[in-house]
């Protein structure tokens, strides 16, 4: 019997006011275009889940209009998780009822990290993400966590906020890194492998995916579950298809679309 | 061909109706029926029973919803019957996860995944076919599907239908005559779980 655990791919969306949008270092930000369309285009690559955020909730403290989520999980049937801006178990229902498998928190569990036990009490820890902005520290000792879409440091080690929302009842991290978001200057492998080192739930990395090689770095020498991506996608530098197979033919386990 | 959703206030219900409507159960003179009221099951053709969540939350909410006879009726009668996820789960006689009974529709105990880890299974992963299920015919050599799931049904609870690994084998589809089944979720799992409600359609359609 052997157990394989399959490496996903996953795109990520921003939105905002229901349009997709992407920047470098949550800075410049353009929009690109609609939700449901890159959702069906992912879903046809083969991608294993989609991630949407909203980007702007939690430094505008608004709450999500949920429009363009309906629609996307009403024609795309694949795991959805949606986070932005989520500060309370309401804010969760209102995910859950809106399409999401998963509901992604950020700035809200550092505010106030029993919302992960809360949630993960009322939800299950499967339907818990939560989702960490990190930065190296510039002395080079280690990871800094960040809120408010990278715009505010909160003195608090990453390494220990990982370990805290596994114990508060997270179900899967996300790392993303601030240094890399949108640079494709390659994942913070090394972050994510010292993660992987002192967790036991799913690993998702995020933020400076450029070329395939970043991909199988950091699923192999980084050991993460699953590789989150969205510059890379959205302007078609390769498919999610391309990705996987290039992982298949490295020895990777990824699940492939039969052709 | 008419067709019955259950809603007894599960999670998955809105994306089961969708995913449904999808793989054609509310086109070319098939209807697709959501409903919450029991009486409306013996003009069904077929009934889909969607599920989420804690055994034995989603047994007594089942139970308070009044379908109970009606369902019994149903497959007592030969018609076409899917259940899905926690929805396959209360089919069984019982479950390690809770004290309280399951339907009995099939024989058996729903155990839980012991030295795996992690446990929920929360993923992608393999179908491998066993004996003939209609659910199964006509899938691609190697089908994934999308799983969430702490609890299993062991291998061999019913000669028909898939088996899938995490730590060790289990059941992920069962088939018994006019009873199928699925451990994943069929409405998260792209094409192939599209293809597979397809099949359950024309199955249902011949039934």
């Amino acid at each position: 019997m052997r157990d394989v655990i399959y490496k996903r791919i996953i795109p990520c969306l921003d939105v905002d006011k229901g349009r997709v949008t992407r920047g470098v270092q949550y800075q410049n930000i353009k929009d690109i275009g609609d939700p449901l369309e890159y959702a069906r285009k992912y879903d046809a690559d083969g991608a294993d889940e989609l991630v949407f955020y909203d980007i702007t909730a939690s430094s505008d403290g608004r709450e999500i209009d949920m429009g363009w989520a309906n629609q996307v999980a009403e024609e795309v049937f694949m795991p959805l998780t949606i986070g932005g801006g989520v500060s309370t178990l309401e804010d969760c229902r209102r995910l859950h009822l809106a399409g999401a498998d998963k509901i992604s928190m950020d700035s809200g569990a550092v505010r106030n990290p029993d919302l992960i036990r809360i949630a993960s009490d009322y939800f299950g820890a499967q339907c818990v993400v939560v989702s960490m902005q990190v930065k190296r520290r510039s002395n080079g000792r280690g990871w800094e966590t960040f809120v408010k879409g990278g715009r505010e440091a909160t003195g608090m080690d990453a390494l220990e906020w990982a370990v805290k929302a596994q114990t508060l009842g997270a179900g899967e991290l996300v790392l993303n890194s601030i240094d890399g978001d949108g640079t494709k200057a390659g994942y913070d492998v090394a972050l994510c492998a010292a993660v992987k080192e002192i967790v036991d739930i799913p690993v998702i990395a995020s933020g400076g995916a450029g070329t395939l090689e970043d991909f199988l770095e950091v699923l192999t020498v980084g050991r993460a579950d699953a590789a989150l991506a969205a510059s890379v996608f959205h302007y078609g530098t390769f498919t999610v298809g391309e990705v996987k197979r290039y992982l298949h033919d490295n020895g990777v386990p990824v699940r492939l679309l039969e052709e | 061909m008419k067709t019955l959703l259950i809603d007894y206030g599960s999670g998955n219900l809105r994306s089961c109706a969708k995913s449904l409507e999808a793989a054609g159960f509310n086109a070319g003179g098939n209807a697709l029926i959501v409903s919450s009221d029991p009486r409306d099951v013996a003009a069904a053709n077929a009934l889909v029973l969607p599920g989420q969540g804690h055994f034995r939350q989603v047994m007594e909410s089942f139970l308070a919803s009044g379908f109970e006879d009606a369902l019994r009726e149903h497959i007592a009668l030969g018609k076409a019957f899917l259940g899905i996820c926690v929805g396959m789960q209360i089919l069984f006689d019982s479950s390690a996860e809770a004290d309280l009974a399951g339907l009995g529709v099939i024989a058996g105990r729903i155990e839980r995944f012991a030295k795996v880890s992690p446990v929920p299974q929360m993923q992608w992963n393999t179908l491998s076919p066993i004996g003939d299920s209609p659910l199964m015919r006509g899938l691609p050599e190697t089908s994934f599907a999308y799983f969430v799931h702490s609890y299993y049904a062991p291998v061999g609870v019913t000669p028909d239908g898939a088996i899938t690994e995490y730590g060790r084998p289990f059941q992920s589809v069962v088939s018994q005559g006019n009873v199928h089944a699925t451990q994943f979720h069929p409405e998260k799992s792209q094409r192939l779980g599209l293809q597979m409600l397809g099949n359950f359609r024309d199955w249902a359609v011949s039934n």
